[in-house]
Order: structure tokens, then C-alpha cells, then sequence
């Protein structure tokens, strides 16, 4: 199966393993641009990746970049039991943010209270429902670049 | 010379009623105990299970031609028809999407003897949940598709998954932590009435269920199953053959699978709707062919994980509006001599989980008039599979 996920030997937390539909959007995070995949001929936006476009059918696909911009639709803190690299984090946060052009694109991320801080760096209480918040870009250990979320519309 | 036609004649339509409708019924159910550790192996589980299954309904093993289980049971036909000692099988069936897939085996097995494809049905599920791995923690073999936009930020295991749902389905209709506990204290209160639950004489109060550990806010120790050991399974034959046998018949009235447009899976936030699951799906299908609808079920088996589950599929199923769900659930509405009684042996919240199995039996035990929470008079019940990913309903009569 193609996308499956891996585990790391260290216990680390766990790396995407994209697809071949999925792949350029990790691509695209490595370079820092957040992109969504649309279709080529009626420009409709679609996540997650898939082969064709589900409203016209046509197999002609682009990345679009977005804006980096959204609001949580929602939000949980995990606790234990967890994967040990997840429970030394515990609680952190995982939103589920959608993007300022297309809110029916959603994202599952993490909220983090810089570039680089980690994914338990932000205080529970602010987090809400409906806030702003902008895209950043972490490098994971295994070398895999993922976007996070900073909270606020500017920088 | 007189020409003959090769065409033969097409058989008389039948006016209005599917084919399915009341032609099989559910004449054997049979279990093994529940517990958090069995010494048993899961085929064994299974093989017991499915052997009392077929004495309750008084049919030898030599006679069922027929399987249908989830796509996640670990044994699989071939083991189950030699160990019992069934005779040639002619039809299987296997569904996916874990929970999704409780009433889908008795669907397919419903359908199958209907059309004449075999006649004598079992399906089943054995499961060592309990004492074995938790699923989420297999980190190389994980739900297909939608893992590498989830997994990689930490929301791993399904009640993550579905407390994302929760958390936003109360900011968008004022559901609070106290309904997900009416949901919880009415399982609670059935398995009290069940000596075969897992939770029988373990009452759980308000105080309790407020202050227990999160396991992922918002959602506590309390709105989540139990991991249990256990197998069940129930026989399926034709309404005429139902007639003979030695339980009163529940019949299969209508069946129906869901997968909406657009959905993707447990992690289902891709849509124009998230809060509008698979139940919906399901729910247009099954009352489409029915005879009766929401307001004439007396009894109900939902499927229950996760407390949402519960507010989220009450809506789906069309027992009130959307967002009503969670006010649904005030005044003991859940609880026998309530206006919905709902997961009448406990459940999986506290019965037994099972992949929601043990609703099914227990929809057939309450239009036997045999629950050990019998809601008086009952004659139809609504069984229900896993809301979230793909699923699947029955609508039961008696
Ligand atoms: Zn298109």
C-alpha cells in the first residue's frame, strides 16, 4: 500500500509517506509553499490528491498556491495512551485548519508558538475555534518538511 | 408453421416491495463471554460463537452454505467452514471499514438468500481487542489513504479523529459534556440490567464521568468503548424457512450501506459538511424501502465507540433534526422508559465492543422479548454500524 505511514527507529514522531498523488504537495513543503491541487480545465480545488476531477472528470491537474492563510475549524489535545514520541508531548494540539481561499480545503496541522517550536509550545487556552492563523514550515527530524500553523493573520 | 417465441416472459413485477423486504430473517445468535482478556484464540472465539449460534437456532453446521464477516477478522471462511463442519459454501462476503461493516455482513447474507444464492447464512465477529494490540499502534499498517495528511501531526488513533468532530459539532450547536454522558450513563444503566456485560455492577455517576482522565480533549476515559475479548454471531434464513425453526423470526425488513459523496474515511473533515456522516447515506436508503419509519422504532442499537457517535446518528437517522442530537438525549430519553431506549445490553461503551456486533444480537433479543432491558412490546428495532466511515443499518422486525 502506498501510503502507508513509517515508523521511525528512534520512536520519533511519524513521517509522512506520501502516495504518488500526495507527493507534490510534500514537495512543494520542502520548498516552502503551501499548494493544493486543482483541475486543470474547470480549476477546481480538491483534497486530499487524487487521480481526476471529481466534478468534470478531466485528468489534467495544477498546484495552486495558497495564501497560507485560514482559521481553525476545530481543535483536540491528545493524552496517553499515544506513540511515545506523541505522549512526551502530551497534550499538545492538533487543529484541523481551513484555508482562507477554499474553506471546504481542511488541513489537520499543529498550532506551534514559533517557526521550529515544537508541536506542545502553545498554551491550550488559546486556542479556539474560528482563529486566525497563518502557515509556517518545520523540518522534521527524518528530513521531511511539514507545515505548521502560527496563530494570527499577520506576521 | 407456427413460430415460437425465444424470449421467454419476464416474471410478474412485484409491486413496490424490494426484494429483500421481510424475506430473510434472523433465527440463531450466539456468543462467547466478554472480557478484557480471553485464553481463547480468535478463531476458537469465532468457531464457539457461531456453533451456539446455529444451536439456538436448532440448525446442524452440516447446513449453512453461506458467510459474511469484516474485512479486519482474522480468520477468515476457509477455517471457520472446515472447523465447524459446514457443508459446500456458496456464498461470502466480506465488508470493510472496521465498525462500518456490523450490519453489512447480515445484509449481504440477507441478500444472498434472497436471491436464491444459498440458504443457510452465518456472519460474525471475533475480536481480542482486550487482551491484543490496539490497532493505532501499528505504525506500518495504518488506514489507507488519508494517513499521511493526519498521522505525521499526531492525530492517530480514532477517538482523536472523532474528537475533532466533537469539539466542533458542540461550538456549532451548544452541545456540552453532559450530553456525551447521557449517552454514556444510559449504556451504563442497560449493563447493569446485563449479567453478560463487562460492566455489569460497575455503575458510573456524573462525578465520576466529569473528573476521569481525557484521553483527547474533549472527549474523557468515559466516551470511549471498551477493549474487550469476545466473539458473537447470528444465522440468517428465508422467511419461509424462519417459519420452522425454533425461535420466533426477526425479520430482516431493510438493509442498506453508506458512503456519501466525497467522503474519505473516518478522518472525514474533506467535505462540504463533516458533521453530516455516512448515517445520512444510509438513513436515505433504509427508510426509502421501509414500511414504517423513525418514529414507529420502539428500540434502538447504535453504534457507540465514541458517545458522539450517538447525537451525530440520531440526526443521520432521522429521530430529530440536525443538530438536535444532543438534546435528544435529556430526560433519560436513552433509557428504558425513555422515548428511545438505545443499546439495551450496554452496548459497546459498556457491554462489550465487539466491532458492534453485540447490537446486532441484542436487536434480536429485544424483538424476541428476550433483553435483559426488554422495552415492552417491542417490534421494530434499528441497528446500526459505525457513523464516521463507511457503514451500514438494518431496519428489524418482528
Ligand atoms: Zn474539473
Amino acid at each position: 500500500m502506498s501510503s502507508m505511514m513509517r515508523g521511525t527507529t528512534d520512536n520519533g514522531p511519524l513521517l509522512p509517506e506520501p502516495d504518488e498523488d500526495g507527493a507534490p504537495f510534500w514537495e512543494f513543503a520542502a520548498r516552502g509553499e503551501l499548494r493544493v491541487q486543482a483541475c486543470g480545465l474547470c480549476r477546481e480545488l480538491r483534497f486530499p490528491p487524487r487521480p481526476c476531477c471529481p466534478r468534470c472528470q478531466s485528468f489534467d491537474n495544477e498546484w495552486q498556491r495558497m495564501s497560507g492563510r485560514g482559521r481553525i475549524w476545530s481543535y483536540v489535545l491528545p493524552h496517553p495512551p499515544l506513540l511515545p514520541a506523541y505522549a512526551a508531548r502530551s497534550p499538545y494540539n492538533v487543529v484541523v485548519v481551513e484555508l482562507a481561499e477554499a474553506p471546504r480545503i481542511r488541513l489537520v496541522g499543529n498550532l506551534v508558538a514559533a517557526p521550529g517550536a515544537d508541536i506542545d509550545s502553545v498554551d491550550p487556552e488559546q486556542l479556539y475555534i474560528g482563529a486566525p492563523v497563518r502557515v509556517t514550515f518545520a523540518r522534521l527530524p527524518g528530513g521531511f518538511t511539514v507545515p505548521r500553523w502560527l496563530l494570527g493573520a499577520t506576521s | 408453421m407456427a413460430t415460437r417465441s425465444t424470449t421467454p416472459a419476464p416474471p410478474p413485477a412485484r409491486r413496490g416491495s424490494p426484494a429483500l423486504k421481510d424475506a430473510t430473517a434472523i433465527v440463531g445468535i450466539g456468543q462467547t463471554p466478554f472480557a478484557r482478556r480471553l485464553e481463547d484464540s480468535e478463531k476458537s472465539l469465532a468457531c464457539r460463537a457461531i456453533l451456539a449460534a446455529l444451536d439456538d437456532a436448532g440448525i446442524p453446521p452440516s447446513q449453512v452454505d453461506a458467510f459474511a464477516s469484516y474485512t479486519m477478522e482474522e480468520t477468515d471462511e476457509v477455517e471457520i467452514a472446515k472447523s465447524i463442519g459446514a457443508g459446500d459454501v456458496t456464498f461470502f462476503a466480506r465488508t470493510g471499514f472496521g465498525g462500518g461493516a456490523s450490519c453489512a455482513t447480515v445484509a449481504h447474507l440477507a441478500t444472498a438468500i434472497a436471491t436464491g444464492q444459498a440458504s443457510v447464512g452465518v456472519a460474525w465477529r471475533s475480536r481480542k481487542r482486550g487482551s491484543g494490540p490496539r490497532p493505532w499502534r501499528n505504525t506500518r499498517t495504518q488506514l489507507p489513504t488519508p494517513a499521511q495528511w493526519s498521522r505525521p501531526y499526531g492525530l492517530i488513533r480514532p477517538v482523536d479523529e472523532i474528537a475533532m468532530l466533537a469539539r466542533r459539532y458542540m461550538h456549532e450547536y451548544g452541545a456540552t459534556r453532559d450530553h456525551f454522558f447521557n449517552v454514556a450513563r444510559a449504556c451504563r444503566r442497560h449493563a447493569a440490567r446485563n449479567p453478560a456485560a463487562v460492566m455489569h455492577g460497575r455503575p458510573l455517576t456524573r462525578e465520576t464521568y466529569m473528573t476521569s482522565r481525557w484521553i483527547s480533549e474533549p472527549l474523557c476515559l468515559y466516551d470511549n468503548c471498551l477493549e474487550t475479548d469476545g466473539a458473537l454471531a447470528c444465522v440468517l434464513v428465508s422467511a419461509d424457512r424462519a417459519r420452522d425453526c425454533r425461535r420466533s423470526p426477526v425479520y430482516v425488513h431493510s438493509a442498506a450501506q453508506g458512503l456519501p459523496a466525497q467522503h474519505h474515511g473516518m478522518v472525514n473533515y474533506w467535505n462540504g459538511d463533516p458533521l453530516t456522516g455516512p448515517s445520512w447515506t444510509a438513513a436515505r436508503q433504509l427508510w426509502k424501502t421501509a414500511d414504517f419509519g423513525p418514529a414507529d422504532i420502539d428500540v434502538a442499537q447504535i453504534y457507540d465507540a465514541f458517545t458522539p457517535l450517538i447525537p451525530l446518528s440520531l440526526e443521520g437517522y432521522g429521530f430529530c433534526g440536525r443538530g438536535e442530537g444532543a438534546a435528544f438525549t435529556e430526560d433519560g430519553a436513552l433509557e428504558r422508559g425513555g422515548r428511545l431506549p438505545l443499546n439495551t445490553g450496554g452496548g459497546g461503551l459498556s457491554e462489550a465492543y465487539v466491532h458492534g456486533f453485540n447490537l446486532i444480537t441484542e436487536g434480536v433479543r429485544q424483538l424476541r422479548g428476550t433483553s435483559t432491558a426488554q422495552v415492552p412490546g417491542a417490534s421494530t428495532c434499528l441497528v446500526t454500524a459505525g457513523e464516521g466511515v463507511p457503514t451500514s443499518a438494518l431496519l428489524l422486525r418482528s
